[in-house]
């Protein structure tokens, strides 16, 4: 199916779409999102695109309220920059805005999850010696420090459910019952975990992550089958209504249009004057 | 501030052994300079950079690298970098020591580097393995409060090289647009080095912009596209199809091998460089 055909059929859907408009429903108009890369920023942006006009979306480049027209590639793309109501340093956006506690929502995607909401994104395997080596922590344990709360979104299965992650590159619950609080860390952690099957909230003591939702036509038994650990399951699952059309049709547009930028070519044959430098704020070429 | 070519510039400047942090985030990559110390051979590097990115990718696979200090080593929306993780996992080319920290730990080593103040503090690293395996995360007491803070000692990098818009004929340089940590990086370093897009009469900015004074950069070198295929604000965008086409070229030892020959290794300069992208697109 090509994109324009898949593009016009909103009755189907992938699970991938489904995670980020469950995702992007979760954020709200006015509220001040520290953003990852890749299916964080497609929710945030979908959010922003939707419901929530009034989102503020950060990236940790420094980029302060940017409304991106295409999903970066990477986290400094110069969008990101055009399209901002300030670019701060590294420097300032950790401490002047993240630590400060100036941040809403915290909204990472992660390799590993265990039931307490920790995350791994730095290696499988031993440390000294990974079966693989992944790229690290980022922003991400100060994201989850410090934001006034951290939304996770990771698809759900054996390998990233786990029961003991490899690595804790960002603490969630820690142990869980408290300890977080105990630990003085100030954000409250993660209180949602959004995947492609359903969605799980700390429960209010143990903090152990609880599954409260599923998409329609997920069964709780296939959500236990891609869960590592004995998954603690609400009295009542509350059951997800799919995307609607125009949910759909915004997403597709905006991975079409950021499908187009990241493919076109900047250096080739027949277009040397696409990287020639176009003077801006000097008068005079060496 | 002497200018030269960048050539002379890493020849003179750049010893192995020495600690260099290229720093740029996603934007302004010094990819010229990194490829000109990749073409001179330098060896034993201690490399530092928050994101370490292809750049690094090239230089490790290379074989120029021993240690790494980083805090997010990835290829940005793309996935791995395949020569980083071949030398963490395998040893190769050889070992790499790594010394990793978080974004905001980093940022709080480099503004102590910057401010000649023996280490930085941060609210951080609290329930995270990272303080296990980096011995030099460690905390103090608050003396006011008697809170526990992280703390991270001072980067004090021998060389920091960036690429910027531009400089004046005097030596200030120009930086705007996503600006990261390259200001603390060049502050915290002994010798700096800068790549610019072109060389003006008179730097005409904002008064806020980040101006690098020229009594603070030990050298100057004028190289049009430096930072491809990373970018110049108002100059070109982003090369993301090169990004999305270095997952494959890296993936495989000998495919890389070629890639460096052909591109880096048999090319004299970053002007035969970029002819020689034009040639495989």
């Amino acid at each position: 199916m090509n994109a324009q055909s898949l593009s016009a059929d909103t009755k189907h859907y992938t699970s991938d779409e489904m995670m980020t408009v469950a995702a992007a429903r979760l954020l709200w108009s006015g509220c001040v999102c520290f953003v990852g890369i890749g299916i964080p920023s497609a929710a945030a942006n979908l959010a922003r695109l939707t419901h929530a006009k009034g989102i503020v979306l950060i990236y940790e480049s420094g980029a302060i309220g940017t409304n991106p027209s295409v999903l970066p590639l990477s986290i400094g793309d110069g969008e990101l920059a055009e399209t901002a109501t300030a670019v701060v340093s590294l420097p300032e956006v950790f401490a002047y805005w993240l630590q400060a506690g100036r941040i809403d929502v915290g909204f990472l995607g992660a390799a590993q999850i265990d039931r307490f909401g920790n995350l791994n994104t730095t290696v499988i395997g031993d440390y000294s010696k990974p079966r693989t080596r992944l790229p690290g922590a980022g922003g991400a344990p100060d994201i989850a420090h410090h934001a006034k709360q951290t939304f996770v979104v990771l698809k759900q299965s054996l390998r990233t459910f786990v029961e003991k992650l490899d690595f804790r590159t960002t603490a969630g619950f820690l142990n869980g019952h408290g300890e977080r609080a105990l630990h003085h860390i100030p954000g409250a952690g993660p209180t949602v975990v959004i995947t492609d099957l359903g969605i799980l909230r700390p429960a209010p003591d143990s903090e152990e992550l609880t599954l409260m939702a599923r998409y329609e036509d997920v069964s709780v038994d296939k959500i236990r089958a891609a869960t590592g650990w004995p998954l603690a399951v609400a009295d009542t699952i509350e059951v997800i209504p799919p995307p609607n059309a125009d949910d759909l049709r915004v997403l597709r547009d905006l991975h079409e249009r950021t499908r187009m930028a990241h493919e076109a070519p900047v250096l080739s044959s027949n277009e040397k004057s696409s990287t020639a430098p176009i003077p801006s704020h000097s008068h005079v070429q060496a | 501030m002497q200018l030269g070519s960048l050539q002379e510039v890493i020849t003179e400047y750049v010893r192995d052994g020495q600690s260099v942090a290229l720093e740029g985030f996603t934007h302004l990559i010094p990819f010229a300079a990194g490829h000109e110390i990749l073409r001179q051979k330098k060896r034993d590097l201690h490399l530092i950079r928050m994101t370490p990115d292809v750049i690094y990718d090239q230089l490790i696979g290379a074989g120029c690298v021993r240690e790494l200090t980083f805090s997010w080593g990835g290829n940005p929306g793309v996935g791995s970098l395949y020569r980083l993780r071949d030398a963490v996992e395998n040893d190769w080319p050889r070992p790499l020591v790594i010394h990793e920290h978080s974004h905001a730990g980093m940022a709080a080593a480099y503004a102590a580097g910057a401010a000649r103040l023996p280490f930085g503090i941060l609210h951080g690293y609290v329930g995270t393995d990272l303080a296990r395996v980096n011995s030099q995360v460690r905390e103090v007491r608050c003396p006011y409060t008697n809170a526990r803070i992280a703390t991270v000692p001072a980067i004090n990098p021998d060389v920091t090289i960036l690429h910027a818009q531009a400089a004046d004929r005097q030596g200030n340089v120009l930086i705007q647009g996503i600006v990261a940590g390259q200001k603390e990086a060049a502050l915290a370093a002994r010798t700096l080095i800068i790549t610019v897009e072109e060389i003006v009469d008179c730097l005409t900015t904002s008064m806020n912009a980040i101006v690098l004074p020229h009594w603070v950069v030990t050298a100057i070198a004028h190289v049009p596209v430096g930072a491809c295929p990373s970018y110049a604000h108002r100059y070109y965008a982003r090369d993301n199809a090169f990004y999305l086409a270095w997952d494959e070229i890296a993936r495989d030892r000998d495919t890389f091998n070629s890639w460096i020959a052909r591109h880096i290794l048999e090319t004299r300069d970053h002007a035969q460089f970029l002819d020689s992208l034009r040639e495989a697109a």
